[in-house]
């Protein structure tokens, strides 16, 4: 059951966002991307640094939007399709949770869905806290399962 | 790699140190092609965002943390499932590490759970986590 100010900013124009979904991809990796990636997170492993295989979380920047200068907002962040206007505005990570199915490799090419799966908000005790929860399935071009994941972003 | 013969709940992983620099800090920023502000722009951050210091992205702390499971597993086994939090910020100039133990076996389907976590150098839990991995 939601009560107090944070529900409440939650109108019948927000509700009707959720279940919305945006097509991903397709994708390609490539194996340069790869090795960029590896070295920034200091993998230590050879096959990541080889670029022989995707790092994990590779396809949280394979993710990341690629959009024209004039979609990027003076913080520096790009503007995000599948997200209503909210009353708050400070979007954070929140949590992740990721089921692996299969490992990324240089050539594949992926594709998938973001749906938006929830928005509620809740009472903290710093004010209002809105949470936005997503899902994330991708797989290759030809229907191999490779990551489900859940995503919640909290905005305060 | 680790025996499920010979591991108990418990058990630690090897930790690892990380001190992120503006350099890598860039690196990993334009590798996933992030360009908030936050993690590049202190005039910024600290003006306009109100944070004390250069942000350290929580992804990145979330990459740590599958690391220290995959270098523990080796190459006959398999992340599974990996869940993370990034309950608290932290700025560069930090030290940070990633570390946690054993926390659940399972003989049968020869899986292993794993609280994981990135602490602070006062041991602030900063970005805890969980992984289940599958053993060959």
């Amino acid at each position: 059951m939601q009560t107090g100010s944070a529900a409440a900013m939650i109108t019948p124009d927000i509700r009707a966002w959720i279940g919305r979904t945006e097509a991903i991809g397709p994708l390609e990796v490539s194996r340069r991307e790869i090795v960029k990636y590896a070295i920034a997170t200091e993998q230590r492993l050879a096959k990541y640094l080889r670029g022989d295989e995707a790092p994990p979380m590779f396809l949280y920047g394979l993710l990341f939007p690629v959009v024209p200068l004039e979609r990027i907002g003076s913080d520096g962040l790009p503007q995000r399709a599948l997200l209503p206007t909210l009353p708050l505005k400070r979007v954070m990570a929140g949590g992740t949770r990721t089921r692996y199915h299969r490992a990324v490799r240089p050539g594949d090419v992926l594709q998938g869905t973001l749906r938006l799966k929830d928005i509620y908000g809740k009472d903290g005790s710093t004010g209002p806290l809105l949470f936005v929860v997503y899902e994330l399935h991708i797989e290759t071009l030809t229907g191999e399962l490779v990551v489900d994941e859940l995503q919640t972003r909290i905005v305060r | 790699m680790p025996q499920l013969e010979t591991l108990h709940v418990g058990a630690q992983i090897p930790s690892r140190v990380f001190t992120p620099t503006s350099v890598s800090l860039f690196l990993y920023n334009a590798a996933i092609w992030n360009s908030h502000r936050i993690h590049y722009d202190e005039p910024y951050t600290t003006g306009v965002e109100r944070h004390p210091g250069i942000v350290i992205d929580g992804p990145l702390q979330g990459d740590w943390l599958t690391q220290i499971v995959l270098e523990w597993l080796g190459d006959d086994g398999a992340l599974v499932e990996f869940e993370y939090t990034n309950r608290q910020a932290s700025y560069l100039g930090a030290t940070l590490t990633a570390g946690g133990q054993v926390s659940e076996i399972d003989s049968t389907n020869r899986t292993v759970s794993l609280e994981i976590a990135i602490i602070d150098s006062a041991g602030v839990v900063l970005t805890p986590g969980h992984a289940v991995v599958k053993l060959a």
